[in-house]
């Protein structure tokens, strides 16, 4: 124990030693959770650029996983040594940082930034009428098919334009002796998409902020139960894989990169999860991928051009660096995020980088984005944890008929309420 | 009288010395890493709090009014409690028969002790991952087996009824070496005299099993049901990569109810007031079973 002892006390005088040695120079340090090697490379270059330019400025981007990441950044928020930049996929858990005051609204610099950004995204940034960070990617939720097993079950993809005819093709494709949809239910996420676009058509592309108003009974109102109805219409085809419920969700992507079902609503990282999860490693060739918008329902008001996706950014936090700022707008510099385009890394945020995008399918989805009527963040971060999980465990139980369209809504209420105290 | 009072007390002078110089630091480490954290915990679990910044939206007992009517919660520690019975009822006779088997010196005894070890070795989240893809569906063996008799493609993770099963087959698959380990000591500390005494007098097998092996061996079947309780009270790291805790909340553990409801879902009060309740549950145990079946020790 007296070995554990001398350990914490040096440990403790190297602590009270670390800030006077950092004096020298400014760290800038920024936080993510991205895997893309040729995104990580791109952003490397960027940091020495900058750091070329400004000496004593060290811009240093660590890498956490996904759901360490998460789970750690309250922690690291509220420690001294809090990064000065953080990832973000906006919505509630943004919020949350925000009302805590952990979150540098955007200077007169990010603003500049801000005002050439795509409308939508800049708008997902916003709280209060402040913006609190800078998006980088955009990504939207549509369905992703196989041209050559819709071909075989005789399916034109063009012609899905409403629910029935989506629910007609689930059949064909079932009845060639095809599995028309592969999900990854034992994440629940996946599923939630289903319900997600469903309220969206059932009840408008507002149909969250009218919930969250209280509405009419909040989420507890017709557009959430009929959505939920909806999805049960389409499972009682059984149109999943068989063990859906507890298919993760990049087993869900190999199954369609190995061409064993149909089709999948993900969002456009499936284009590179099919093929690194599939057995091959290169999943369906560009040529046999195709892609269509979620249906409409007849009298609805939800418009085909109303998307679900996410808008992932940067937050600066609070007594971070002033040069915090400034790099995040040497980092959204055209040339950079053009490099981001074309290598097809991601969507950039930043307007006009539509035309960059060499990958035919990607290129669709960005102009779909950029011609959406409203672009819906996923539900389940929009709402934040406490009710997005909520959302995602009642997708899957209904899905599975485990739980009744309006009981879903009426618990999905019920944690509104509860995270409204 | 007096005189035979002196030398005691020089003894506690330097027992009392001893004791300042080395019970404060373990106090005070004690106190740092168990009291305070526990403190905080049952403190944060009067509160609705996401993690940020600090608590201030009191509720009382409220989150322990929720939980106890929560339905995914009461599933869980019900699957605590047929964790433990399935445990005891499986596990550990499991272990000490094999303990039977390779406690003698019988060829191959140390090549199968070690073989039946090695699961115990493994991290709980390797076993959980390994064992996710025999019971998955599609490529796993178990459900190979099953379409080779001409069954449907099982997947075991993904029903209600069969998830938790699978659970327990990987705890028992996990576990049953270490306790085979325990009893092999215990076993190994017996004296041989007993057993021949035994068999002069004309005992069978079955006699001296019943009253030479179980009493002998008590103490470390008392311990090694301890252990089997207390590991079952925490159980986690294996059920998160296995099941996740689904389908539909069917397969949780407290553990990682408290991980699924309380962490992901930034709702620390809740989730404190879960850890509250796990603490005193594994307290009550271990202080009853201490008292009253693990006194002699």
């Amino acid at each position: 124990m007296f070995k554990t002892m001398i350990g914490a006390v040096s440990i403790a005088a190297m602590m009270a030693a670390g800030p006077v040695a950092a004096e020298a120079n400014t760290v800038i340090k920024i936080v993510h959770v991205e895997t893309n090697p040729t995104e990580i490379a791109l952003w490397n270059r960027i940091a020495s650029d900058y750091e070329k330019l400004h000496p004593g400025v060290t811009v240093k981007f660590q890498y956490l996983e996904n759901e360490a990441y998460k789970a750690k950044l309250p922690t690291m928020l509220q420690s001294r040594d809090r990064p000065a930049i953080i990832y973000s996929w906006g919505g509630g858990v943004m919020r949350a940082q925000i009302a805590a005051g952990y979150i540098r609204p955007l200077g007169p610099e990010g603003q500049a930034v801000m005002a050439k950004m795509i409308p939508a995204d800049a708008h997902a940034y916003e709280v209060n009428g402040k913006d609190y960070g800078l998006p980088f990617l955009t990504s939207e939720v549509a369905f992703f098919y196989n041209k050559k097993l819709f071909a075989k079950a005789g399916v034109d993809a063009s012609q899905i334009k409403t629910w029935d005819d989506f629910l007609a093709a689930v059949k064909k494709i079932k009845a060639a002796g095809i599995i028309p949809i592969s999900v990854g239910g034992g994440e629940k996420w996946p599923m939630h998409f289903y319900w997600a676009y469903l309220a969206m058509r059932e009840g408008g592309a507002n149909v969250v902020q009218q919930a969250e108003t209280g509405k009419d009974g909040g989420f507890d109102s017709k557009p959430f139960i009929e959505a939920g109805q909806r999805l049960q219409e389409l499972s009682a085809l059984h149109p999943f894989q068989p063990g859906y419920v507890g298919t993760m969700a990049l087993q869900a992507a190999g199954q369609f990169g190995d061409g064993k079902s149909a089709m999948q609503l993900m969002g456009n990282w499936l284009l590179s999860t099919q093929a690194t999860s599939s057995t091959s490693g290169k999943g369906l060739p560009d040529s046999d991928l195709g892609i269509f918008g979620f249906p409409t329902i007849a009298g609805t008001p939800g418009r085909e051009t109303d998307q679900l996706g996410g808008v992932n950014g940067w937050l600066i936090t609070k007594d971070a660096p002033p040069q915090a700022e400034d790099f995040l707008a040497f980092f959204f510099q055209p040339k950079y995020q053009e490099q981001a385009a074309a290598e097809g890394d991601y969507i950039p945020a930043l307007k006009g980088m539509t035309s960059y995008i060499k990958d035919p399918i990607v290129r669709q989805i960005a102009d779909s984005l950029e011609n959406a009527t409203a672009l819906q963040i996923f539900f389940d971060q929009d709402l934040g944890p406490s009710v997005g999980r909520v959302v995602n465990d009642v997708s899957v139980a209904v899905a599975a008929d485990q739980m009744t369209p309006k009981a879903a809504a009426r618990q999905v209420e019920s944690a509104w309420k509860d995270a409204q105290q | 009288m007096s005189g035979v009072v002196i030398r005691p007390g020089r003894r506690d002078a330097g027992a009392l010395v001893t004791a300042l110089i080395f019970v404060p630091p373990a106090v005070l480490l004690f106190t740092i890493f168990v009291i305070l954290p526990l403190g905080e915990a049952a403190w944060f679990s009067l509160f609705n709090w996401n993690g940020l910044g600090w608590p201030h939206i009191f509720l009382g007992l409220e989150n322990y009014a929720r939980l106890f009517n929560n339905d995914d919660f009461q599933t869980a520690f019900i699957n605590n409690l047929l964790i433990i019975v399935f445990s005891i009822a499986i596990q550990l006779p499991l272990g000490l028969g094999m303990a039977l088997l390779l406690a003698r010196r019988a060829w191959g005894a140390v090549a199968f002790r070690l073989i039946f070890f090695l699961p115990y070795v493994l991290a709980d989240v390797a076993a959980g991952l390994i064992f996710r893809f025999i019971f998955d569906g599609n490529y796993g063996p178990v459900s190979a087996v099953v379409q080779a008799f001409g069954g449907q493609p099982l997947f075991m993770l993904a029903s209600p009824s069969l998830a938790f099963t699978a659970l327990i087959i990987v705890v028992v698959w996990k576990y049953f070496g270490f306790h085979m380990m325990l009893y092999i000591a215990g076993l190994q500390g017996i004296d041989r005299q007993l057993y021949e005494a035994a068999e002069i007098d004309g005992a069978t097998a079955f006699q001296r099993f019943r009253s030479i092996t179980i009493p002998q061996l008590a103490p470390m079947i008392k311990l090694s049901v301890f252990f089997s309780v207390i590991g079952a009270l925490q159980l986690f790291d294996m059920v998160i990569p296995l099941t996740g805790g689904g389908p539909f909340e069917q397969t949780n553990t407290m553990v990682s109810f408290m991980y699924n409801f309380g962490i992901t879902r930034m709702r620390v009060g809740y989730g404190s007031a879960v850890g509250v309740v796990l603490f005193i549950v594994c307290v009550t145990f271990a202080l009853f079973y201490q008292r009253f079946l693990m006194r002699d020790e």
